[in-house]
């Protein structure tokens, strides 16, 4: 856990005082990601580099597991805390190897252990030790020099993690793939991190809280989805951007909105039975499965209504189908490109699970505005 | 008589004493200096200041103040001189790759947790080593010019024929002895570049591929 208390930086420059951080106060709960996050200047960079003490506070502490920062020997402070910083700052004398091994070799770990260490890490990220250990930082490309780079601050296994916009310097397309990437290893090795951007799609990505600043004021701070859903002032509503509510589409999954245990048919119902049921829910179609579970098709209360025969004999292809692990976006994505009111949502194996509607998906959305 | 190849290793051992030391004191104060800008302007300031005097004057003002311990002439006002020459460009060149290590590397070495020294001998040094040794290549090709001239104050190496060759007016002894030490200068850069390719850490050579 890092909690900030009352931190205030000031820069005394010739042209003046530079208040960069104003009295913060916030708490990053353990294995947690906190985005900070505002416009150029408004101290971001300064308020992570107070947690290792890069940056000295002005007054104000820092704790981190209950113990005051600003009294632990700065050189062993930061070896406890990862470190990744925009420009990746991979030494270009050392291997990648070497690199890795930064912080295992200062704290004088085992060679064959921090060694051993690297190469497991580089697999975490999808590149083969064999090739990779003993390149040379600028043998690689930009993402693999990023990825290199966080798996840097990883190396010794650090409890605590500041990332200053560590995913800034690559293109958009490999950015997401290391965005989630890393939200797949942050799963499981569970760091309190702390993370700056200036990016409100990344940060909503990436955070289970974002700290929006400005002017060295923390402004709001508040889970993403709180944050699109209530934006404290005009300055955040403007920040986060006109969009905001269709931002909180990637936030909610498609499970989290579906109606459960939908009614269904099998190809050998009849078409009074599938009408009956229509009518018990009040839908306009229902879909039928196969054997297994799996969504197969539709039928339409219009065309079954007062017809003789079988579902199996009557039904029409499913346009589409949307999985449930995927975010609304997608889903309100594939309903248009469909031109659906609706989708059957299916699990990995294709089996049916629920659906989901455009007035559900709004209801959502709209809940929590309705909760003021 | 001395043979060419006895004048040529003294020469040699003049420049790569001098040099030698210059490089000790001359590195350290190079890093010294990146700490403090006015320290940094101030010595770079004498260091140039130093190499702009004529090296004939330099030996004069030596040998009144030298010969208070007995060696107003001879080698060690050789050495002294060379080593004084040899300041400016491994000064500037230590302080200039020093202070122009990528500030992001700086950052990142102070980050993980390097102490200064560490940061120097990890990252700083290293990087610092090609510009570093193009100090010193500069400081040997001019300084085997210099040891020439110390050859009139008794200093041996290849300055010896040249000096002889004028004194007797003997064309041949003179030709030899600039011959020579144009050729000592051609070879010992080309041995310190080689050499400097071989210092420079492989990662700053490598290529994208
Ligand atoms: N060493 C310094 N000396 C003087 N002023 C500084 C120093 N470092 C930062 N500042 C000032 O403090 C303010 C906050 O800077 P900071 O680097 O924390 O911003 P940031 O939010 O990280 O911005 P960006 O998104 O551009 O990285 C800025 O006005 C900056 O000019
Ligand atoms: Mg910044």
């Amino acid at each position: 856990m890092i909690r900030l208390d009352e931190l205030t930086k000031v820069f005394g420059t010739p042209a003046g005082d530079i208040t960069a951080a104003d009295r913060i106060d916030m708490e990053v709960p353990e294995g947690e990601i906190c985005v900070l996050l505002g416009p150029s200047g408004c101290g971001k960079t300064t308020t992570m580099k107070m947690v290792n003490r890069l940056v000295e506070p002005t007054s104000g502490r820092i704790f981190i597991d209950g113990t005051d920062v600003t009294k632990t020997d700065p050189i062993t402070l930061r070896r406890r805390i990862g470190y990744v910083i925009q420009q990746i700052g991979l030494f270009p004398n050392k291997t990648v190897e070497e690199n890795i091994c930064a912080v295992p070799d200062l704290l004088g770990w085992d060679r064959k252990k921090s060694r051993s260490r690297a190469a497991e890490l580089l697999e975490l990220v999808a590149l083969d030790p064999a090739v990779f250990l003993k390149r040379f930082p600028k043998e690689l490309s930009g993402g693999q020099q990023q990825r290199v780079g966080v798996i840097r601050a990883l190396a010794a296994d650090p409890p605590v993690m500041l990332m200053d916009e560590p995913f800034g310097a690559i293109d958009p397309i490999n950015r997401e793939v290391i965005q989630d990437e890393f939200l797949r290893m942050q799963s499981e090795i569970k760091k309190t991190i702390m993370f700056v951007s200036h990016d409100i799609d990344e940060a909503v990505k990436m955070a289970d809280r974002i700290a929006i600043f400005d002017s060295g004021k923390l402004i709001q701070y508040d889970t993403p989805d709180d944050l699109l859903a209530h934006p404290k002032n005009n300055f955040i509503a403007d920040f986060v951007g006109g969009d905001r509510t269709l931002k909180r589409l990637r936030l909610i999954t498609v499970e989290e909105a579906m109606m459960k245990d939908p009614p269904r048919v099998t190809a050998d119902d009849s078409l009074s039975d599938a009408v009956a049921k229509m009518e018990e829910h009040g839908h306009q179609s229902i879909i039928m499965v196969g054997p297994r579970g799996r969504a197969r098709g539709a039928i339409r209360l219009s065309d079954a209504r007062g017809q003789k025969g079988r579902v199996g004999e009557h039904y029409s292809k499913l346009p589409t189908t949307v999985r449930i692990n995927e975010d609304l976006r997608n889903a309100v994505s594939a309903m248009f490109s469909a031109d659906e009111t609706w989708l059957a949502c299916v699990d990995d194996d294709g089996n049916y699970k629920g659906y989901i509607t455009q007035r559900g998906i709004t209801h959502i959305l709209g809940a929590t505005y309705r909760d003021q | 008589m001395d043979t060419i190849l006895e004048l040529t290793l003294q020469h040699i051992q003049i420049v790569a004493v001098a040099v030698g030391l210059a490089i000790l004191t001359g590195v350290p104060i190079g890093i010294a200096i990146t700490q403090d800008q006015r320290a940094a302007d101030t010595v770079l300031y004498i260091a140039a200041i130093i190499i702009t005097v004529p090296s004939i004057a330099l030996f004069g003002v030596m040998i009144p103040i030298l010969s208070l311990i007995g060696q107003g002439i001879g080698y060690v006002p050789a050495v002294i001189a060379i080593l004084l020459y040899s300041q400016l460009p491994i000064i500037r060149n230590t302080y200039t790759a020093i202070a122009n290590v990528d500030p992001a590397l700086r950052e990142a070495a102070r980050g993980i947790g390097m102490t200064p020294l560490q940061r120097l001998r990890q990252v700083e040094i290293p990087l610092a080593i090609p510009v570093i040794m193009a100090g010193v290549r500069t400081a040997v090709v001019m300084n085997i010019g210099v040891a020439a001239i110390a050859a009139y104050i008794g200093a041996g190496g290849l300055g010896q024929l040249i000096s002889r060759g004028i004194s007797q007016t003997d064309p041949r002894q003179l030709v030899a002895g600039a011959l020579a030490v144009s050729i000592l200068a051609i070879a010992a850069d080309f041995f310190l570049l080689w050499l400097q390719k071989r210092l420079t850490p492989r990662g700053l050579s490598v290529k994208r591929g």
